[in-house]
């Protein structure tokens, strides 16, 4: 039987707020545990709860991002359920009427394959504190700085069909997030956190199997190894005549499987209600339209561009507008030398080479856009040639120089053009080598083409490797041919 | 609609109410049943082209600028914790 795998997925999102959603305590990550928990978080009797607009401000950014319809109101509940890093009982959360609706990202297959996903809705909610189950004398310890940290939780359609469109898509909505500057995308401290929905169906028929859902993958990698091996264990299930049960699962990136975690017989008894303390909130069509002046050009969009306008392959738009500094920085370059392939062959090669060697990431790169903008234009200008302009580089990354100008001057590797300079130092290189000449000079015209190589590498070394090479490679010919 | 006694049980659990009796329980079922009486009839009253009231005050939400206004009280809050160490709230122990 031919199997297909229907895959949803609600993405968690942490804001990069510096307060928490419905408190004046800062987010930031790393402090000491429970010193950035005030009264509300904690959820002390009598203190009340007053919404972030920033966080307001990020989610609207979002969904106007993915052109879904932003409703004028939108409603927060609570969402009931027990443990102890949720002190109040609840998660204030949205559900009936989220702040952003329907909307579509557009993901990015093998070969330029487009592929659109729609979104069914994205709501704000709080994030609840962190159970440390190390030994407390058979007690659990309760973190609750991160309670209270505001999450946009995104949840789409089950339009996705293999775990590949299911990276792809997380992808998608990395790039948007960090273009956007809403969070920092940093799925190591858990900035995005997927629950994937996962299904399989004989292939053809339209009703959905029963789906089991994967918590808390937060890593690229582990969404693609946990689908993939959920999608195995479930057709293995049904094909020895079982029946696949709705379950909550948790994905073990050390043994590579997933294992149940709860059945979810009380599925969804979360007894959500408009929250008392919350008032609803309204968003007139000034503010949203003033959310929409501050949007950047967005991953897609610039892709496009790349490829359109500049004229880029579909590959290199793809890797330079994958992150918003990568592109800062290629169009930063592109200011300074206006050649677009030059510059997109300078930062994914040498550059990108530089920088993953040294594990540094590109908005800290030692040498700047408009240092390598300068070399750049130095090659396209032939005032150097290509080797020299790698030791240029090399140069500027050991920050030997303050521009790729200077260094040509102080280190002498102008070009030499001059036929007359480097006629003289043929000569040069011909008197020196009059074993190699006459080896030359006998052998057959169709062999001479590799023999004269050595040549070449003797006039570049004798010029510092400023020589240009193709004049090199002319003149020599005709001095070797014409005895 | 009408209320019996496992759904009291039930619901008492998803609150964690602890229910000491059956005649406790019983209790419960009367009283939810005369709340649900009441709610039936207040389902009777023709609300066709009446946008759902999700808050009795007729004002919309003030939002706060973000900025961060707490200091740590991480001490005076701990004070009155029953247990803590290392700073942490100490619970009894959560198996996942």
């Amino acid at each position: 039987m031919q199997w297909e795998t229907v895959i949803g997925l609600e993405v968690h999102v942490q804001l990069a707020t510096q307060s928490k959603i419905f408190s004046g305590a800062s987010t930031a990550f790393g402090a000491e545990p429970n010193t950035q928990a005030c009264a509300i978080d904690l959820g002390l009797p009598g203190v009340l709860p007053v919404l972030n607009e920033g966080a307001v401000a990020m989610a609207v950014q979002f969904g106007l991002a993915i052109d879904a319809e932003i409703p004028e109101t939108s409603l927060f509940e609570r969402k009931n359920y027990f443990y102890p890093d949720l002190p109040k009982g609840y998660q204030t959360s949205q559900m009936a009427q989220p702040i952003v609706g329907r909307g579509e990202v557009e993901i990015v297959l093998d070969d330029d394959v487009r592929k659109r996903v729609r979104i069914h809705h994205a709501h704000l909610e709080e994030d609840a504190g962190k159970s440390l189950h190390e030994d407390f004398h058979g007690m659990s310890g309760i973190d609750l700085n991160r309670a209270g940290t505001p999450l946009l939780e995104i949840v789409s359609e089950p339009d996705m069909r293999s775990a590949k469109e299911a990276v792809a898509y997380i992808r998608a909505l990395h790039a948007i997030v960090t273009y956007l500057g809403i969070s920092d995308g940093n799925m190591a401290e858990g900035s995005m956190r997927c629950d994937v929905n996962v299904s399989v169906r004989p292939k053809g028929q339209e009703t959905l199997g029963t789906r089991a859902e994967i918590k808390n993958v937060n890593s690229f990698r582990f969404v693609e190894r946990a689908i993939e091996f959920e999608v195995e264990r479930q057709i293995e299930v049904i094909e020895d005549g079982g029946k696949v049960v709705q379950e909550t699962r948790l994905y073990d990136p050390d043994q590579d499987e997933t294992r149940s975690m709860r059945t979810k017989e009380e599925a969804n008894d979360y007894r959500y209600f408009p929250c008392p303390d919350l008032l609803p909130v309204m968003l007139d069509s000034a503010y949203i339209e003033h959310q929409r002046s501050t949007l950047p050009e967005l991953p897609t969009e610039k892709r496009n561009r790349f490829e359109t306008r500049l004229g880029l392959s579909a590959y290199d738009a793809g890797v330079l507008s994958s992150t918003r500094p990568m592109a800062e920085y290629f169009e930063a370059v592109l200011v300074v030398c206006g050649d677009a392939k030059q510059a997109a062959n300078w930062v994914q090669g040498e550059l990108s080479a530089h920088l993953n060697r040294e594990n540094i990431d590109i908005s800290n790169s030692p040498v700047t856009p408009e240092q390598l903008g300068g070399l750049i234009s130095r090659v396209l200008d032939d005032t150097i040639n290509g080797k020299a302009a790698k030791q240029v580089f090399a140069a500027l990354w050991n920050n030997e120089g303050q521009s790729a100008d200077e260094i040509i001057d102080t280190r002498g590797l102008k070009q030499v053009t001059d036929t007359g300079a480097i006629e003289a130092m043929i000569d040069q290189v011909i008197a020196n080598s009059p074993v190699q000449v006459a080896q030359y000079r006998d052998a057959a015209p169709e062999k001479r083409g590799k023999m004269i190589g050595y040549f070449v590498g003797q006039v570049m070394k004798a010029s510092r490797g400023t020589a240009n090479p193709q004049q090199v490679n002319g003149l020599l010919k005709q001095k070797l041919d014409e005895a | 609609m009408a209320i019996e006694h496992a759904d009291v049980l039930r619901a008492a659990h998803l609150a964690r109410l602890g229910l000491n009796s059956d005649a406790e329980a019983a209790g419960y079922v009367d009283d939810l049943t005369r709340i649900l009486e009441m709610v039936d009839r207040l389902q009777a009253v023709d609300t066709d082209g009446i946008a759902p009231l999700s808050h009795p005050l007729d004002t919309t939400q003030r939002l706060r600028p973000d900025e961060v206004t707490e200091t740590n009280q991480r001490d005076a809050f701990q004070a009155c914790a029953p247990e803590t160490a290392d700073g942490l709230y100490l619970v009894p122990r959560v198996v996942e």
